[in-house]
């Protein structure tokens, strides 16, 4: 869908002191994209830090080649930055680009093949391309430009290497900041606090290195001031607290800093592992270890270690991993370990698409694992609640002594929105192991009747020596083959979970109380389903939508809001069969996988819809989906 | 200073324990398997080294063998099937105040957990692990092991194993960061116990291999060794063990074994016509890995409230 209208400016005129048309917008996406290696990356996200810190609305998001290093100027290998700014809060990645900084056309064709520009949306294209040495690479330079031309993007050729060469001797290096400069005049952006976002960014190096880049950042600005007839606005309200900026892993990160956890057993996958790299290089400095295992069993296993032996630990990983752990999973929850798990999710099944984003793993985290299993799953929704769910998750865990399964995706993982610092609270750390000796007569194993919970016995603890045991066991955790206490046991573990429910609340509507359309989805999607239906309500439609950030157990009245809408739909990255398709009817659809688990749980005929196309759901499409689902 | 005042008071005040104190529950082993002669081992060197059964932790997989721990009155942990070593480094790393052994069999360890047997020598935590080598699936009721001699006729097998067996001290002597290899074999309780105690005494991954009997399924696989004590090569040295007065009499073929010697430990090792019974290897300089990473910092919640603030600052887009 090419034809959506592009974001109306909200003023246009030509005020600008050397004649420079200046506009003011809501908001605009921009996009910074190289070759690997070219530093687009940083660039990107030093674009969205200074919007930011100007008090902007941003959402950015990586774009990664799948692999390490891709050929130079080829069309899979785009490497760079997507950056959605705006007057006010950005809650998702939004719509297709109005503006990309390209290195070379190779990777731009990439982005216009995945159909990710906005008709019309201005190119700023690095031209050394076109005087090249090789023939070949002059040419396929010229008929994409010229190609691009007429299909009527607005192609700006731009000598950028050239420019840093007077700066810098290895150009190839310079030019991200350079491409910064300029788009910091484009947007206005202020170029003071761009210069200390050199320092922070490159904090670590020596001062030359950041003067260097300085003088990069102001070649670019002047060039855009000399020679572009234009300039963008983006209206922003500076910001009145301090806000965090940073992408969803190292948010995760962070919050197992602050959960009072002291372990993270991994192992090496995409994309979880930068939130591991984060912790690696942080944790010891708060007295804790990330300890990387020689595979994902293993760093399962010794995790449930070190749970037994008094440290509530976090394992974190992705699908395969995920699938890899499931038997360990299943020994923690039998012998009421607490454990965290966290699932970033990719595209799957198996290697699938590693750096890609997906929610595929709903139904693997529910029931994953042989035999019933009962864990509590979580879903934070936005970068801040990856920070916070990571306290709750532990907390849960040692209270219900039970695996918390927390999953994010790849969108969460890389991208990047500011959020209020938190206020470091005391109730976020876990308590001293207990030592205390059991008191006579208490059983390792003595459940509640009325919630299955049980204190846990620590090592250490005199008087509480027993055997843990995977097997069928009794109170006593003496190994047990009775059909009576096998039942039982069962119970208990059944009814930790609701427990549990029972202190849930129930997720507040966004939108209309009642209406002709409730959208219920979980995860990363919120932004954009809520943009969608902000977007329908004002056009006039009554409906509303509500996101869960507990998927087992589920918090209670959710049948009763279903009730107040004529239909329910959930907006999923997960597969379901299209009702439309000619094999398909009621009796073999498949559904996402919230819509199975809300379908069995509330008996409401909840329909779905669902993408798997390794990209954030864009809000437009939703609301094109719902849209149509209003009309029918 | 209070540290260690408060030490000398618990040493003082420490009660003595009797073999009954470590003994829970009648082990449901067969009669004859060699998994008893090892429990009346671990269960002596408890008593005699005066563990607090609080303080002591036995971590099995999943077999025969790892039905240890339920016999100990001590804390124990039976997990899931070749998992018995990264649940024990999970154990040492949070908590190394507690003494932890592990208990595995041929199947547990050079099978289905053969990956963490690899690492767990090279991460080189201090715990006791003790290699039930019976050299058959027993709790599956007898499909061959890795560590069967070829030949061996088993469900899985019924004309003969097809393959040479894994040879487990040679692979441990193998491996990087090994620092404790050990043999015993269950018929000879004297010597098995003085093993024990050594893989006990050492700081690091003490690795004991036994070569057990399963009356059950190969009842006849050592009775080679058994009926002709010359085959079974007593490793002797002044910092090994020594075999008694009354011992030595039986078993006469000694070898005088430098336990430092690393090479020679190694051609001990591949010899499988005799079984050497003693301590292969010892080295106690190699570095235990809860010592490079464990964290000596109290983490007190002003500490980690530091440590995060700090975080948060790298982060943080000030008003302006």
């Amino acid at each position: 869908m090419k034809d959506a209208p592009p974001q109306s400016p909200l003023t246009s005129s030509a005020a600008g002191t050397a004649g420079r048309t200046r506009t003011t917008l809501r908001e605009h996406i921009i996009e910074v994209i190289s070759d690997s290696g070219e530093g687009a990356q940083r660039c990107g996200q030093s674009l969205g830090a200074i919007a930011a810190r100007m008090g902007n609305g941003i959402w950015t998001v990586e774009i990664i080649p799948a692999e390490i290093r891709p050929p130079a100027r080829s069309v899979a290998g785009a490497s760079g930055n997507r950056i959605r700014i705006g007057a006010q809060r950005v809650t998702n990645g939004g719509d297709e680009t109005d503006l990309v900084v390209a290195f070379n056309e190779q990777v731009l064709l990439g982005r216009v093949r995945a159909g990710e520009l906005k008709p019309g949306c201005i190119i700023l294209i690095e031209s050394l391309w076109r005087e090249h040495a090789d023939p070949t690479i002059a040419q396929s330079y010229i008929e994409t430009h010229d190609r691009l031309v007429e299909a009527g993007y607005r192609v700006i050729e731009i000598p950028m290497e050239k420019a840093c060469k007077a700066i810098v001797s290895d150009a190839r290096r310079g030019k991200n900041m350079f491409a910064l400069g300029m788009l910091c005049n484009l947007y206005s952006l202020d170029l003071q606090l761009a210069r200390e976002q050199m320092a922070l960014t490159f904090g670590k190096k020596e001062a030359s290195v950041i003067e260097q880049n300085v003088k990069l950042l102001e070649a670019g600005h002047a060039w855009a001031e000399a020679h572009f007839d234009f300039q963008f606005s983006i209206p922003a309200e500076r910001t009145r607290e301090p806000q965090i900026v940073v992408n969803g892993n190292t948010a995760l990160a962070l919050g197992v800093l602050a959960s009072g956890m002291e372990i993270c057993a991994m192992y090496p996958i995409t994309p979880a592992t930068s939130a591991s790299h984060y912790l690696s290089d942080v944790f010891e400095k708060v007295g804790g270890v990330v300890h990387q295992a020689e595979d994902e069993i293993s760093a399962c296993a010794f995790a449930i270690g070190a749970s037994y032996a008094g440290k509530c630990t976090v394992t974190i990983t992705s699908g395969p991993g995920y699938s890899l752990k499931q038997e360990a999973i299943g020994l923690a929850v039998m012998g009421e370990i607490p454990l965290v798990v966290v699932n970033v999710q990719r595209g799957g099944p198996s290697t699938g698409q590693p750096t890609k984003v997906e929610q595929g793993d709903l139904m693997a985290a529910i029931f994953g694992s042989h035999g019933d299993a009962p864990k509590v799953v979580m879903a934070p929704a936005t970068i801040e609640e990856c920070f916070y769910a990571m306290i709750t998750a532990r907390k849960i865990a040692e209270t219900f002594n039970m695996v918390v399964v927390v999953l994010t995706d790849a969108s969460l993982a890389t991208s990047q929105q500011p959020f209020p610092r938190p206020q470091f609270s005391e109730s976020w750390t876990a308590p001293p192991i207990d030592q205390s000796a059991v008191p006579d007569g208490l059983k390792p194993y003595d459940w509640d009747a009325a919630t299955g919970l049980a204190r846990r016995f620590i090592p250490g603890q005199p008087g509480g020596m027993h055997t843990l045991t995977g097997l069928a066991h009794d109170r006593a955790s003496h190994v047990a083959y009775d059909p009576e206490i096998n039942q039982e046991t069962i119970h208990f573990r059944s009814l930790k979970l609701a427990a549990l429910q029972r202190t849930l609340k129930t997720p507040p509507l966004f939108g209309d109380a009642e209406g002709e359309l409730l959208v219920i989805g979980w995860g990363s999607t919120k932004g954009a389903i809520e943009e969608a239906v902000a977007g329908l309500r004002a056009e006039g439609h009554r409906l509303a939508s509500l996101h869960l950030s507990f998927l087992q157990p589920m918090a209670s009245g959710l049948k009763e809001i279903m009730q107040r809408f004529r239909r329910v739909i959930t907006v999923e990255g997960n597969w379901c069969d299209d009702p439309d398709d000619a094999l398909i009817d009621g009796s073999n659809r498949r559904y996402s996988a919230l819509a199975t688990l809300l379908r069995a749980r509330t008996l409401v005929d909840v329909d779905c819809w669902g993408e798997v196309k390794g990209q954030p759901i864009k809000p437009r499409v939703i609301r094109e989906v719902l849209a149509a689902r209003l009309n029918r | 200073m209070t540290t260690m005042a408060t030490e000398c008071l618990l040493q003082l005040c420490e009660e003595r324990h009797e073999i009954e104190d470590y003994q829970s529950g009648v082990p449901r082993w067969c009669t004859g398997c060699g998994d008893n002669a090892i429990l009346a081992a671990v269960q002596r060197l408890c008593r005699d080294e005066g563990l607090r059964p609080e303080k002591t932790v036995f971590v099995s997989g999943i077999g025969c063998s790892s039905r240890f721990p339920h016999y100990m009155r001590t804390y124990g942990f039976h997990g899931i099937h070749g998992r018995a070593l990264p649940v024990a480094e999970g154990i040492r790393l949070a908590r190394p105040d507690l003494k932890v052994f592990v208990n595995t069999g041929d199947g547990d360890c050079c099978s289905i957990g053969a990956a963490h047997w690899i690492h767990a020598i090279r991460y080189n935590m201090n715990m006791t692990v003790f290699l039930h080598d019976n050299q058959i699936y027993g709790l599956t009721k007898m499909q061959a092991s890795p560590t069967s001699p070829r030949g061996t006729r088993s469900n899985t097998t019924p004309r003969g194993s097809y393959l040479e067996a894994l040879q487990p001290l040679s692979v441990t002597l193998g491996v990087q960061n090994v620092s404790f290899v050990a043999q015993a074999v269950d018929w000879i309780p004297e010597m098995l116990f003085d093993i024990v105690k050594a893989a006990y005494h050492h700081r690091g991954f003490s690795f004991v291999r036994i070569v057990q009997r399963c009356p059950e399924w190969l009842p006849k696989v050592w009775d080679p060794w058994l009926h002709d004590p010359s085959r079974i090569q007593v490793l002797t040295h002044e910092n090994g063990i020594r075999a008694s007065e009354g011992l030595a009499r039986v078993y006469r073929n000694q070898l005088a074994h430098d336990p430092a010697d690393l090479n020679r430990a190694r051609e001990i090792a591949a010899d499988i016509d005799n079984i050497p019974v003693g301590i292969l290897y010892r080295n106690p300089e190699v570095p235990c890995y809860e010592d490079l990473r464990g964290s000596t910092q109290l983490r007190t919640t002003a500490y980690v409230k530091a440590g995060l603030e700090a975080e948060f600052d790298k982060f943080t887009i000030w008003p302006q």
